[in-house]
This record gives C-alpha cells, sequence and structure tokens, in this order.
C-alpha cells in the first residue's frame, strides 16, 4: 500500500472544523449503548482543552431515528431541526456539533435543501414561528464530534498517558477503523478525508501511535439502518452486514475496532455476541472478540481516563485485552459496582465470548 | 501568403501534416515542446489491431521529415499573434516564427487514473494503468511486474475515466476496448496459465479487424470478459486485489481476487491544447475537446481563417484515423494557401 | 445455540474464488465453441423450452461460467434439444452440446 496516495486525497478533502463555542446537540440512543461517551467529550472539551461547550437542556431528537424510519415526513424532521438552530441561536452560538453521525448527515441534507429549495425553508421558517413562536439563524460551521476530537487529536495526544501501543513489545495497535455511513458517504465533502478513504478516525489513529488496517470490506456499512433492524425479521439482514465486515478483517487480527456513530459500535459489539451465540463462532482469537471503542472512549483511555468511568463495563465484547495490551491499569473488582461503589449486580456470561467477571 | 506553415505539435498529426505539406514544395516549421518528435506513440509498444510494432509507424513519420520541414524542439510557446492573416508564434525563449497558416496538433492527455480513488490507483501496489502496461512491454520488463503473482489472475477495468459523471468526462474514449483485448492477448502469450478477466459496459470494437480480435481472444486465447463496470477495488494481507462487479448477465454482485488490475484509461482534452486555443481564439465543446467548422464537411478547419486543427485536440482517436486526418488537414491547408494567393494577385491584377 | 428469532442471511454475492469451477473447466473442454459466447440472448429469445417454463440458456451458461451450478442439473432437464437456439447463434456456439455436455459433467460431479 502506497500511504502518500491516500495522502494525496485526503489533502483533498479538507474541511473547516470549529475550536470553540459549540452548541452540542446529544443523540437520541448513545447514553444507553455507550454511556460514558458523551460525558467524556464534555470532560475533555471543557477540562481538558478549557473549550466552551453549550448545551441546551431543552432541545430534541433531530428525528432522523423517525425520519430514516418512514415515520416521520420530512418537513416535521425539517421544523425540529430547524428548532435546534433556534436554540442555538438563542445562546448566541453559531458553531453546531453533533453526537450522532446520523443527525450530522440530517443536518447536512437539510441545509442543503434549503440551500437549493429557498422556498422549503421559508415554509420551514413559518413553521417553526406558528408552532413555537422562535425564529433561528443557520449555524456557520456543523460538526461531528468526532471531527472536533480529530481537531484537537494532537493537544490529546501531548496531554496523553497511554499510547495505542502494545507496552509489553513497543509494537503499534493494529486498529480497524469504521466510519458510519452519514458521515461521508452522503456528501463526501463534509467528511474529512472524503468518502473513500477517511481520514477521520485514522489521523487519530495515527497520532495516537496506533496502525489502521485496510482490509476488503472497510467500506461496507455496518448494517445498522434503521429499518433494517427495527422489526426484528429484518435482522438477518444486518446481522448479514456485519458479518461480511468481521470475516474480512479477521485475518489481519486487528486489536480494536474504531467506530464514530452510535449505531456502529452498537452493532459491531453486540453483532459479535449475537454471532457467536448462534453460530458459535468469535472473532480475534481463543473467544476474545474484537473490541469496539467510540472515539471518546477511546480518547479518554489515552488520556488515562479510569475505564470503568468511560462506560467500557457495558460492553458485550471484552475490553480487557486492550487494556492490558496498552498498559491501562484497572480495578476488576470496580467493573460492576455504579457509581457510589454500590454492587449492580452480575450479567449473564456468554457462552463463547470470554467474560471477565469481578474478583472481589 | 509566402510564409511557411506553422505546426503546433510535434506527434503524429503534426508529423504526417508536415510531411505531406513539405512534400508539395511548402515550407514547414515544426514546433514540438518535448525533446522528441512523435507524441504518445513513443509511449506504446505494440499496435492494434495487427499488433505491429509502434516503432514502424515512427519511422514512417520520421522519414518524411525532409530538409524542407525546419523542426524546433523544447519549443515553448508563449504567445500567438494573429495579424490579418500573418501568425506569429512566440517562444518563451524570445524566438518568433511567422507563418501563412497555423496547424494546431496538440494532441490529448492521458486521464489520472488517481481521479477515481475507489479503484486504488496509486494507493495499492497492484493497480496500474494500460498506459504503465505498455510502458512495461516497451522495456521488457513485464517479468518484473508479472513475476511473483500466484493465482495468475489479472483483471482489466474497461471505462476508466470515460463515460464516467463523476469525473466530468462523459463521451467514450473509443480506443480503450480495443486496447484491452489486445493487452490482454498480450498477456496471455506471456502467461499461458494466467486467466485474464475484462470488467466491460460496453465492447466497442468500432473498426475493422477489431470484432475478429475479440473472437480470437475469446476462442484463441480464452481472455473471459464479465459485463460489469467495477465498483471497487480493495486490497488483501497479501497485496492482491479484490474487485466488485456485478454480473450483470446472471444479475447478481460478484466478487473475485485478482493478482493485478489494469485500468483502461482514456482520453482526456490536453491543458497544453486549452492554453494554446485560448491563445487564438477557438472554442472547445462540451467534452472539453475542440471544436470544428463542420464535422463532415470542414473538420480540419475552425472558425478562425488560416487556423486548422488535426488529430487528437478534436477527440479520442485512433493512430490510423489521426495519420488519414493528418492527409486531410495537409490538402486542407494547401488549399486555403492556394485561395489566399489567389486572392492577392487579383488584388494584384486590380491595382 | 440460541435462537433470537431471526437467522443471519445468506450472502447472494457470487464468491469467484471460493465456487468450485469443475464442471465448467469440464464442459469447456467437452465444447469449446462456448469461449466465443458474447450472451446476446439470441439463444434464449427463440428457444421452444424459454417461452413456456423459466429455462433461460444465456444464464444457464453464464452461471456455469461462473462456478454456480447447483441448480442447472434441474434447469437442463427443460431442454427439448430443438437446436433452435443453435440455428440462430451468431458466434456459432454449438448449444445442444453445452446441455448434453453439462449432463455429463453434473452427473459425473455428483450433482
Amino acid at each position: 500500500m502506497k500511504i502518500e496516495g491516500k495522502q494525496m486525497i485526503w489533502k483533498e478533502y479538507q474541511k473547516e472544523i470549529a475550536s470553540d463555542n459549540f452548541f452540542y446537540v446529544r443523540s437520541c440512543v448513545r447514553q444507553n449503548f455507550f454511556p460514558g461517551s458523551e460525558k467524556t467529550f464534555l470532560r475533555i472539551m471543557r477540562d481538558e482543552l478549557q473549550k466552551d461547550v453549550f448545551e441546551n437542556a431543552s432541545h430534541t431528537t433531530c428525528s432522523g431515528i423517525g425520519y430514516h424510519s418512514d415515520i416521520v415526513p420530512i418537513e416535521t424532521t425539517m421544523t425540529m431541526i430547524a428548532r435546534q438552530f433556534a436554540l442555538m441561536t438563542e445562546a448566541g452560538k453559531e458553531n453546531f456539533t453533533t453526537s450522532c453521525i446520523t443527525s450530522f448527515g440530517l443536518y447536512n441534507e437539510v441545509l442543503e435543501t434549503w440551500h437549493h429549495f429557498p422556498d422549503v425553508e421559508e415554509r420551514v421558517r413559518q413553521n417553526l414561528l406558528k408552532a413555537t413562536g422562535r425564529s433561528f439563524n443557520k449555524p456557520k460551521n456543523i460538526s461531528h464530534a468526532s471531527d472536533v476530537i480529530f481537531h484537537f487529536r494532537k493537544e490529546i495526544a501531548d496531554r496523553g498517558k497511554f499510547t495505542l501501543t502494545d507496552h509489553r513489545t513497543g509494537k503499534p495497535l493494529r486498529v480497524v477503523e469504521h466510519i458510519g455511513c452519514h458521515y461521508s458517504k452522503m456528501f463526501p465533502s463534509k467528511g474529512v478525508g472524503g468518502a473513500e478513504y477517511p481520514y477521520v478516525l485514522a489521523g487519530m489513529i495515527e497520532d495516537w501511535g496506533g496502525e489502521v488496517i485496510d482490509y476488503p470490506e472497510r467500506r461496507h456499512c455496518c448494517g445498522f439502518g434503521f429499518r433494517q433492524y427495527l422489526v426484528k425479521a429484518n435482522r438477518g439482514y444486518s446481522i448479514a452486514c456485519s458479518k461480511k465486515k468481521f470475516e474480512s478483517m479477521e485475518s489481519y487480527s486487528p486489536d480494536m475496532i474504531l467506530t464514530n456513530c452510535p449505531g456502529c459500535p452498537m452493532f459491531l459489539d453486540r453483532w459479535q455476541y449475537a454471532i457467536s451465540e448462534m453460530e458459535g463462532k468469535t472473532y480475534g482469537g481463543n473467544g476474545q472478540g474484537i473490541p469496539v471503542l467510540t472515539y471518546e472512549e477511546l480518547a479518554g483511555l489515552v488520556l488515562g481516563y479510569n475505564p470503568w468511568d468511560l462506560g467500557l463495563q457495558v460492553h458485550q465484547v471484552p475490553v480487557e485485552p486492550l487494556l492490558d495490551k496498552m498498559g491501562v491499569p484497572y480495578d476488576p473488582g470496580m467493573k460492576f459496582k455504579g457509581a457510589n461503589g454500590e454492587d449492580l449486580g452480575m450479567p449473564e456470561a456468554p457462552s463463547y465470548l470470554n467474560f471477565y467477571p469481578e474478583t472481589a | 501568403m509566402n510564409k511557411p506553415v506553422v505546426i503546433i505539435g510535434g506527434g503524429i498529426a503534426g508529423m504526417e501534416a508536415a510531411a505531406c505539406i513539405s512534400a508539395k514544395g511548402r515550407e514547414v516549421i515544426l514546433l514540438e515542446k518535448t525533446g522528441q518528435l512523435g507524441g504518445h506513440l513513443l509511449q506504446w509498444d505494440r499496435l492494434f489491431p495487427t499488433r505491429r510494432k509502434s516503432s514502424e509507424v515512427l519511422r514512417h513519420l520520421e522519414k518524411g521529415m525532409n530538409d524542407g520541414i525546419s523542426v524546433h524542439l523544447e519549443a515553448e510557446i508563449s504567445g500567438i499573434e494573429n495579424n490579418n492573416g500573418v501568425f506569429i508564434v512566440k517562444l518563451s525563449d524570445g524566438r518568433e516564427f511567422e507563418g501563412s497558416a497555423l496547424l494546431l496538433s496538440t494532441g490529448y492527455s492521458v486521464f489520472d487514473a488517481r481521479k477515481k480513488e475507489e479503484y486504488g490507483y496509486g494507493i495499492y501496489d497492484n493497480v496500474i494503468t494500460s498506459a504503465e502496461l505498455e510502458e512495461f512491454f516497451r522495456n521488457n520488463r513485464q517479468e518484473n511486474l508479472l513475476k511473483g503473482i500466484k493465482s495468475k489472475r489479472i483483471g482489466i477495468v474497461h471505462c476508466v475515466g470515460s463515460r464516467d459523471e463523476k469525473v466530468g468526462n462523459l463521451y467514450c474514449s473509443k480506443v480503450c476496448c480495443i486496447t484491452g483485448v489486445k493487452q490482454a492477448i498480450e498477456i496471455k502469450e506471456l502467461l499461458p496459465e494466467s486467466e485474464i478477466y475484462c470488467f466491460y459496459m460496453d465492447l466497442r470494437m468500432f473498426d475493422r479487424h477489431f470484432e475478429e480480435m475479440y473472437y480470437e481472444a475469446q476462442q484463441k486465447w480464452g481472455i473471459h470478459f464479465i459485463r460489469g463496470r467495477m465498483s471497487e477495488a480493495a486490497e488483501n494481507a497479501d497485496h492482491t486485489l479484490v474487485v466488485k462487479v456485478e454480473d450483470t448477465l446472471t444479475g447478481l454482485p460478484l466478487k473475485m481476487t485478482v493478482d493485478i488490475l489494469i485500468l483502461l484509461v482514456g482520453f482526456i482534452p490536453s491543458p497544453e491544447t486549452a492554453r494554446l486555443a485560448g491563445m487564438l481564439g477557438i472554442d472547445s465543446g462540451e467534452d472539453g475537446f475542440l471544436i470544428v467548422e463542420d464535422e463532415h464537411f470542414a473538420s480540419n478547419s475552425t472558425s478562425i481563417p488560416g487556423v486548422f486543427i488535426s488529430g487528437a485536440v478534436k477527440g479520442p482517436v485512433c493512430i490510423e484515423h489521426t495519420i488519414t486526418d493528418a492527409r486531410a488537414a495537409a490538402l486542407q491547408v494547401l488549399s486555403y494557401l492556394d485561395s489566399e494567393i489567389a486572392k492577392w494577385r487579383n488584388s494584384e491584377t486590380v491595382k | 445455540m440460541k435462537d433470537f428469532g431471526y437467522s443471519i442471511n445468506k450472502d447472494k454475492q457470487i464468491d469467484f474464488d471460493d465456487n468450485n469451477k469443475e464442471v465448467m473447466n469440464k464442459v469447456l473442454r467437452m465444447e469449446p465453441s462456448l469461449q466465443v459466447c458474447i450472451a446476446c440472448g439470441s439463444c434464449t429469445a427463440t428457444c421452444s423450452a424459454g417461452q413456456f417454463t423459466g429455462f433461460n440458456i444465456r444464464r444457464v451458461h453464464t452461471f456455469l461460467r461462473r462456478g454456480e451450478v447447483r441448480f442447472l442439473k434441474k434447469e437442463i432437464m427443460k431442454c427439448m434439444f430443438c437446436g433452435k437456439c443453435q440455428l440462430v447463434c451468431p458466434r456459432g456456439v454449438n448449444l445442444r452440446n453445452l446441455i448434453l455436455a453439462l449432463h455429463n459433467s453434473l452427473e459425473i460431479n455428483g450433482l
């Protein structure tokens, strides 16, 4: 592989990412799947980097889930998004940053629609005014939270206590990176690095000491989608997509998968469990599976935060092997204890994936 | 009208037109920006459909370079002035040439396959272009290219950079399909145990002997053709390439591993042609190639009297037709000069 | 193994690398004129069986060449050997022999 070829493409897809004064909107479901992620993003931005990240507790979903499931009509979606922009305007902010990648894609899609069809934008403004009495300005800059972490990856590396290397051998960790489809497949110019060879996660991995793995099914969707899995009967299609990716990356022996979407890590993590239970197959040798992390979790690990503060205990594929490789210390006894040390009980052990129960 | 004919571009069209014009007694000035005459002919090894060596054609063209043609290599043009029918071509080193007629034959450029990001050219080790393959054959380096490949399966991808809205080229580059068939045969000759797959949308076997070459490729050499445009290539850990294509004739997506992928790159309008055409005031069509006065009856004339064009400046063309076109252009130039002389003579008699 | 109420979808993609190409190679050896087929579809268009059944001889040949041979045995039963396909083929492919060769090699390969 000639890295210079990729670097030429990355140079062509540069986008402007704001550095401060953000209006942050959360994801509908991420805090269920990955409870520590959004909190870690705020901790890194506010405590480590002293940036202003403003949140309004009365912001809503962008309705992307509903829109992509054919439940919410587009005009309703646009009006809900307009309200988000109105809250941003009220806070005096111009830089919009989203936690969810579907949101990111949807906000870009809506702005692009309004750009080509100003009459639609006008109608939405009227809708919002009538429904809530609010009016809005369009954001000057829209970035995804992973863009922002990418933007500050060097600062994070400088403050980092751990790197993406196996501390026992000194070799860089082999990391598979997986972009959410809505990040750059819809609007390649809105993604760092474009759609073919996106750089937003690769840049983080490289600057934090890891090795990026390219494998044949890298571009394939994980199968999340919404419609595909909301109805149980369709889940076979979803899980087959993730399985295709696992089969393709297996021979590269990756140490972990890094993602930037709410759905992708959920799927890539949980489907490994489902596949193991349905077919007895695990990836990553010795029943380890391949740990899947969000970019906030990885940034948190690099910065030396407590893995249990990052929410890594709820991952289906155990992260302990990764922590051991990186040399991140953790207290196995605290894994299933709550924030105040109370006993949360133990989950059921999977049949084939390794499981690391607490040791008292 | 007594000044020489200035020909800009010393490729196939320029050389042949120079030879024809000079053979009729007219003085010719031939300007070439590189250090050699021959243009893209110098890049190819063997020419379709007969697979004759390109050096044979080059030799013929070189034989036409008699004393009546003054050849200037490394000639970089900084400006062209049209002084009421007298053309003054200025070089960047200060030299100037005057001509009573001008022929622009500066040719085309080859599509940069890096623009097709999903094909991995310039990124994956074993993706090359058809132009590079010709270079390998010319320099006898095919052993380097083909040694060490495992399953000996080679993929050839048609329509790279042509018929493609994504890269802004809607036209067909015409000669790539037959090039693919030719190169498939050439590789099979070198590696008889290899399997060669051509991934095509249509097979444009437009000229004499082309269809027969396609037949021969299938019947004698066992080349396989899969109708489906390659969507993406990805690299395996062992540097072989995974190709994803729809096998449209079965209606199913197909995946196969190949050792080497050859991209059949097409023609693009050359930036140098655009620059010089701009100086002269010749317009380009929507496809970026130059516009002629009439496709049927005046296909070497432009909207500017005295300025003629020939060869690939007008669009994708094969070598045989380039030579024919150059001869037609030579005739047009000579007719133009005769009529100009007649006009001048008439005005003299009136005086 | 647990049952979660759904199964993992099978891959519809033709995996050319994994497909068994023995039948294909055997048939091609027995009928080399198949090499020059251009899949124009004239054969299928005129085929008697193709008018009344799902039999598509162009597709049978194309699937054979991709190594997708599992369902071919049942398909070729529909051919009556009328020979109309061969009469109309612009490339001179011996199509009746394709079917005969398929019968032969599918049998031998236990398919």
